[in-house]
């Protein structure tokens, strides 16, 4: 990559695993290695059970209770004297709880799941800023009247008295946004953030993350299904599927010359708003697999044109290196040894 | 021939308040919708969350009674009926000729019946007799690209796209002259939702359906329909041919919802400011063009008068005062 700056967070071999009640444990994500760079957004691209939003919560430590960390490191500050690793740290200790909020901030799909109900806006953003460094509620109220004016929304010294129900969705993840900055966070997770929100109001939300995200020099992983959110705003592109990192690489790349069959898939696929009419779109047969039912070897290769009987149905491809562009793959693996001998 | 005309219709829901639950107000969630479908042809109806869309499809649907206007519907070619003031007695004869295709394939299927008897239960409310049902039944899951063997299944057993494919199989089971189908793709994955379009494309082509379909999507959209129809606050702002909407707008918010659709091309990065403001409350809409706050062209007239929709030019047909003025920017 271009940027050569320290990670803020790396993600090494990183597995979770779920139990399930009558069932043996299900493997929701298998060595998955990603970096977090201060100014740059890492755009998590999958479809549902491909993982992407347990590695956010796995990164917090928030995963649901049946789910656990089974190997791999979540380093924070990597390489630094500060060296941290979340996957060692207990769960619901103090240290956690400053990195969750105050290192690591996090914006879900659905701000009501974010937001309370009984309390006012300036409360709860009040709440988050003096639970990390209390400065005292004068100036507290103070600064979420500026994060309330930063993160777009009008009128901020009254609306930090309404209620969340009383606002629009816009608005609300507005709010959502603000609670995630309210510690001041050089790391930030959007989980979907726009994927509840009708197309203009997404548009406006996007535009504030990129602006925030470059003003503050955020490292920003954004989670998202939409190709098209992925095209506007990612730096790096981690393309997930069923739990693992098929696909690294920079967002042009990836758009221009993908390298996995399920990225080069997942792209036919998305319809275009100049297609002919009536004309079909690329399809890839069958579904994702239920997490339990999880294909031996590649875990795409019961869907994939290019599967190779023998090879892709027995042993799993290499994951992708950390902080190189490639794919996890034999196709591309024998691509680029017939390269080598060529060169 | 026209399939559907829907003239004038509106649908005002009352807001109730006080102990005496009086009428204080109206969310006008449809006001003078008019628009027709031929046979054959599929009409999108699109707009962002609030603006109507759902209303007018469960108008047409005679899930709810409009406050005004008329839904004249073709059962038989060269007949014509007025569905909206139906009696219940009156409309039952007449549904089977308009299904629905739901959103959610999870929440649309019965999960303690056998897909077979999912299929065949409009047969059964219809009197179609055992045998018959049976035949038919084998045809739709093979019609929809599921296995016979699917039949004496339960829907859990089925991703969500074969579930959607099992509730389109329910739709066509009487052979319906119209159907409506309400964001019948957008709980789908990418990759789901690209099998499902084109199934309904094959379906279309087969069977010749004259549709309905309800959309946020314009990606989606511009795949499957033949005309577009945009809404705003419970109005249509904006009709026209799917290929002409697309290249040449002719409304200002046609026009901010498409440039609002993230583009899957990095090197197209939206550098247009994306649209202001917020969708106007549909029970207090403001004066004149209810975009007129978000329009970037709003003049005084825009304001005060309300536009009406009218022949632009070209098949299109606009509520803007200054269409003819502007030029819009499309996708090509």
């Amino acid at each position: 990559m271009a940027d050569n700056s320290l990670p803020l967070v790396s993600v090494r071999n990183l597995a979770v695993e779920f139990t399930q009640h009558g069932g043996g444990p299900v493997r929701a994500l298998d060595s998955v290695s990603l970096d977090l760079r201060p100014g740059r957004v890492l755009g998590v691209v999958g479809e549902s059970g491909c993982g992407k939003s347990v590695t956010a919560r796995a990164m917090l430590r928030i995963l649901d209770r049946n789910g656990s960390i089974k190997n791999g490191q979540i380093l924070l500050d990597p390489g630094t004297p500060q060296q941290t690793d979340i996957t060692a740290l207990p769960g619901e200790g103090n240290r956690m709880r400053e990195i969750r909020g105050g290192r690591i901030g996090l914006i879900f799909q659905e701000p009501m799941a974010a937001l309370s109900m009984q309390y006012t806006v300036g409360n709860q953003l009040m709440e988050a800023i003096r639970v990390h460094n209390d400065p005292g509620k004068a100036v507290a109220r103070q600064r979420v009247i500026k994060l309330l004016n930063d993160v777009g929304i009008p009128r901020p010294e009254t609306r930090i008295d309404t209620y969340p129900f009383q606002l629009s969705g816009g608005l609300r993840q507005r709010v959502g946004i603000a609670l995630a900055l309210a510690a001041d966070p050089d790391v930030l997770i959007a989980d979907e953030p726009t994927t509840a929100l009708d197309v203009t109001t997404q548009a406006q939300i996007l535009a504030l993350l990129r602006r925030l995200q470059v003003d503050k020099k955020i490292a920003l992983m954004l989670i998202t299904h939409d190709m098209g959110v992925i095209a506007q705003m990612a730096d790096d592109v981690a393309v997930m599927y069923l739990g693992r990192v098929v696909e690294f690489a920079p967002v042009n790349e990836v758009f221009a010359a993908p390298r996995h069959p399920y990225t080069q898939a997942l792209l036919r696929s998305v319809p275009n708003l100049r297609a002919p009419p009536h004309s079909r779109l690329a399809t890839i047969g069958g579904a994702v697999p239920q997490p339990n039912a999880r294909p031996k070897g590649c875990p795409f290769h019961p869907r994939c044109p290019d599967m190779m009987p023998g090879r892709c149905d027995t042993t799993a491809p290499a994951p992708v290196p950390p902080g190189q562009a490639g794919a996890s793959c034999f196709k591309v693996e024998d691509a680029a040894l017939v390269e080598g001998v060529a060169a | 021939m026209n399939m559907l005309e829907v003239s004038g219709l509106t649908k005002h829901y009352p807001i109730n308040a006080g102990i005496l639950r009086r009428e204080v107000g109206r969310v006008r969630a449809a006001e003078d919708v008019n628009f027709t479908i031929s046979k054959g042809e599929t009409l999108a109806l699109v707009g962002e969350s609030g603006c109507g869309k759902t209303t007018v499809a469960r108008c047409i649907l005679r899930a709810l009674k409009p406050t005004s206007g008329s839904i004249r519907f073709s059962p038989a070619d060269g007949e014509m009926v007025d569905l909206a003031p139906l009696s219940k007695r009156q409309l039952r004869p007449l549904r089977r000729h308009i299904q629905l295709i739901f959103q959610d394939p999870y929440a649309s299927l019965n999960p303690r019946m056998m897909v077979g008897d999912i299929i065949a239960e409009p047969l059964l409310v219809n009197g179609v007799a055992s045998a018959e049902r049976h035949r038919r039944v084998l045809e739709l899951l093979d019609l929809v690209g599921l296995p016979a063997a699917a039949r004496t299944r339960f829907p859990h057993a089925f991703s969500g796209g074969q579930r959607q494919r099992i509730g389109i199989a329910r739709a066509l089971a009487l052979n319906p002259r119209v159907i409506v189908a309400d964001e019948p793709v957008s709980a789908l994955d990418v990759s789901v939702q690209a099998q499902i379009i084109n199934l309904l494309l094959d379906l279309q082509e087969q069977l010749g359906l004259s549709t309905l379909f309800v959309a946020h999507d314009l990606g989606v959209v511009r795949h499957v329909s033949d005309r577009v129809a945009v809404m705003y606050v419970g109005r249509i702002v904006e009709v026209a041919p799917t290929v002409a909407l697309y290249a040449t707008p002719r409304h200002p918010y046609t026009q901010a919802l498409m440039s609002a659709v993230p583009k899957a091309d990095p090197l197209m990065r939206d550098t247009a400011a994306a649209p202001i403001g917020e969708v106007a409350d549909p029970a207090n809409p403001p004066p004149g063009c209810a975009f007129n706050p978000r329009c970037p062209f709003a003049i005084d007239r825009c304001r005060t008068e309300r536009p009406v929709l009218r022949d632009v030019g070209a098949g299109q047909l606009a509520a803007c005062h200054r269409a003819e003025e502007l030029t819009l920017a499309g996708v090509g």
